[in-house]
């Protein structure tokens, strides 16, 4: 955005990108250990696992693209 | 707002306050990383609030933005200060209710008006260089109407806002068994930090912020449960079953007549009532809405944001209506029969147990439930407290569809963008109040001659006591149940007087200031008027919405539409019998009397015609579909 360091979208994309891990990660242990919430249905579709990657892989995009030091002014 | 609290057939939030005692247990369980992923949320938008705040020391940066956003960044913001929690859980249970007929309130009830913006009239918001509409009011029609339209943006502001902010906690506390004070107190403590930060500009950035988790927490809830329903094709079977009636897939076919649709409205209040007059008056001229786009940083940039705004709003039924009618095939009791939601008010009824288990007072409960088409032996079930045997609202389908597919992690995703929703409402409301507060009312009827410095304190200022009289009104609406309901109605009793004398003003060189006044202040009081009426003598309805079959959905936007009538007739009677300006005072603000400025060619694909025009096949491919 003009007039600003940071641009909103890096903003989102540190946001997506730090969900998007914890996410993933859960999805990962929860695979892992077959520990799925009793009463959450689709478990068998892994949804943390990719969700949580699409979340990340979002957010790193805008990271890198957004960062503050490419910002435009 | 404009859905749930001015026209929704789900605007029945007048038994909300009766829940707020509620004793079932929450609908779903946070854990450790669902904290985390709320409690990441907070510190960024309070990170962000921070970090703008040395860049809102002017008037113009602290109320305006600076004018310095990009299209993309306006029209996200204003589709966003729209998409509240209310929004999304209330059409949600209304497409449980009434099927796509809600996708009314997001196609026919947005887009011709969000275009009309962007091509019409927004050269003369932009143009005359207005810091608000009750401003565009003051230079086009002088003082007088600009008070009327000033005080009331204000007080609609800042009761909406106490009201959402009351609604939030409620559905906090049903949902995950918050205490509403700690919902209220937190929320409107992040509000107050980031928006009095650092203006308008922390609001649009974080409104955008809210939008994408909204979208990145609500969109797996539609996809899953297709899935699970067998794509389209399945859900249709399930529901023509369930339901024996294919009305629910049906946006035009059965509104010939009021009995022939659920929702007992008619083709012509949803183009004229709901399509012109709400809409319009919505989009066009509510401060709340138009004050993001004012702040786009050129006149193509802002006539682009609600265009690009448009494409997003005709994609949310994809996140709100589906998991609505979703829900009627999806949801289930812990027996595994089909889960019925019901109205609020059955809910509070039936709510409180006794000592053995059973509905305290089982006479309401019985006949709140004769009404609805929960089986008899259910309905024994609840009435004698067995277990498992819960009743909740429409209004409660979205999260119960979040609970059915969200796991730890997700769920606080889903969560976070109900928060969101919920802040980016109330962010909205309060950033809107400030301008009003100290361009409308403070700097002309106050203190006409302090610095620039001194108006960005009142802002400051006002946003914390808007915030403090919110936080009032929520307790109040609390306590108070009925205010709930005349809280609701008076953004659609000012909007429809604001909106016909907004175009006349804008488009006839006539109009003039007595009109201008006349107009507005004889179009608030009429729909007022028509409002209590109905409120006090409820068969009147049949008489406002022209049919003994009307249903309370259809006074809305009937009542909308005899005020604009009214409204059109004053301001047009007296402009004729009252001297008008002349024509060179009118440039800038008149079509006609204005010659806008010359916009350098831009490629196709950066015209706002253009994207216009495929917004228009767009949308007049979805009415054919789902006619």
């Amino acid at each position: 955005m003009h007039g600003s360091r940071i641009p909103i979208w890096f903003f989102i994309g540190v946001l997506l990108l730090v969900y998007g891990l914890m996410i993933f990660g859960y999805g990962v242990y929860e695979w892992q250990t077959a520990n799925y919430p009793p009463l959450v249905q689709l478990t068998n579709l892994h949804t943390p696992v990719w969700w949580g990657g699409v979340l990340a892989l979002l957010g790193l995009l805008y990271v890198v693209k957004f960062r503050p030091t490419r910002a435009h002014k | 707002m404009f859905g749930l609290l001015s026209a929704s057939p789900a605007a029945s939030l007048g038994a909300l306050p009766a829940l707020v005692a509620l004793s079932t247990q929450p609908l779903a369980h946070l854990r450790l990383l669902d904290i985390a992923v709320i409690a990441i949320y907070f510190v960024m938008v309070i990170w962000i609030g921070f970090y703008l705040k040395g860049m809102s020391n002017t008037s113009e940066e602290f109320f305006m933005a600076g004018r310095e956003m990009t299209a993309w960044i306006a029209g996200l913001s204003f589709v966003s200060a729209n998409l509240g929690s209310l929004e999304l859980m209330g059409w949600a249970g209304s497409a449980y209710q009434y099927g796509i007929l809600a996708t009314h309130w997001y196609w026919i009830g947005a887009i011709p008006a969000m275009l009309f913006l962007g091509l019409v009239m927004m050269p003369f918001y932009y143009v005359s260089k207005t810091h608000s509409v009750p401003g565009y009011l003051d230079l086009r029609y002088g003082g007088p109407a600009r008070t009327v339209a000033a005080f009331s943006f204000a007080i609609e502001m800042i009761l909406m806002s106490g009201v959402n902010m009351f609604a939030m906690a409620v559905v906090m506390k049903v949902v995950l068994g918050w205490d509403i004070s700690f919902s209220i107190l937190v929320s409107s403590v992040a509000v107050a930090l980031y928006v009095g930060l650092g203006g308008l500009r922390s609001a649009i950035f974080n409104e955008v912020l809210q939008f994408v988790l909204i979208w990145g927490g609500a969109l797996l809830v539609p996809i899953l449960g297709l899935i699970q329903a067998g794509g389209v094709a399945g859900l249709k079977t399930k529901i023509i079953s369930n339901m024996h009636s294919d009305s629910y897939f049906h946006l035009w076919r059965d509104t010939g007549h009021f009995s022939a649709n659920p929702m007992g409205v008619h083709w012509t209040g949803i183009v004229f009532g709901l399509g012109f007059v709400i809409s319009f008056g919505y989009w066009t001229t509510d401060f709340l809405v138009v004050q993001r786009v004012l702040a786009a940083h050129n006149l193509r940039a802002a006539r682009m944001a609600p265009i690009i705004g448009s494409f997003f709003k005709m994609a949310v039924p994809f996140i709100v209506i589906l998991p609505g009618l979703l829900g009627l095939v999806l949801l289930q009791n812990p027996d595994g029969s089909r889960r019925q939601l019901v109205g609020e008010d059955v809910v509070a009824a039936c709510n409180g147990s006794s000592e053995n288990g059973s509905v305290v007072n089982s006479s309401a409960c019985s006949a709140a439930m004769a009404n609805t088409t929960l089986p008899a032996a259910y309905q024994q079930k609840v009435l004698s407290g067995a277990s498992g045997a819960e009743l909740h609202s429409y209004n409660q389908a979205l999260p119960l569809m979040m609970v059915r597919y969200l796991g730890p992690g997700l769920l606080g995703l889903g969560i976070t963008a109900l928060i969101a929703g919920f802040m980016s409402g109330m962010a909205g409301n309060v950033s809107a109040f400030s301008t009003v507060w100290t361009y409308d009312i403070y700097k002309p009827l106050i203190n006409k001659k302090g610095t620039d410095s001194h108006y960005v304190l009142v802002g400051r200022l006002s946003i914390l006591i808007g915030v403090a009289v919110s936080i009032g009104a929520a307790y109040l609406v609390m306590h108070a149940h009925g205010i709930m309901d005349y809280v609701q109605a008076l953004f659609s009793i000012f909007i429809a007087p604001l909106l016909a004398v907004i175009l006349f003003g804008m488009f006839w060189k006539r109009a003039t200031g007595l009109a201008g006044f006349l107009s507005l202040l004889i179009g608030i009081v009429f729909s007022a008027s028509l409002f209590m009426w109905v409120k006090l003598v409820p068969s009147a309805l049949a008489n406002v919405a022209l049919s003994p079959d009307a249903k309370p959905m259809a006074e809305n936007v009937f009542r909308a539409l005899w005020a604009f009538i009214l409204s059109a007739i004053v301001v047009v009677v007296v402009s004729l019998l009252t001297k008008p300006r002349p024509v060179a005072e009118l440039d800038g603000l008149v079509y006609g009397a204005t010659k806008l400025p010359r916009e350098e060619p831009v490629p196709f694909y950066k015209n706002e015609v253009a994207w216009a025009v495929v917004v228009v096949v767009i949308f007049a491919a979805l009415n054919i579909i789902f006619w």
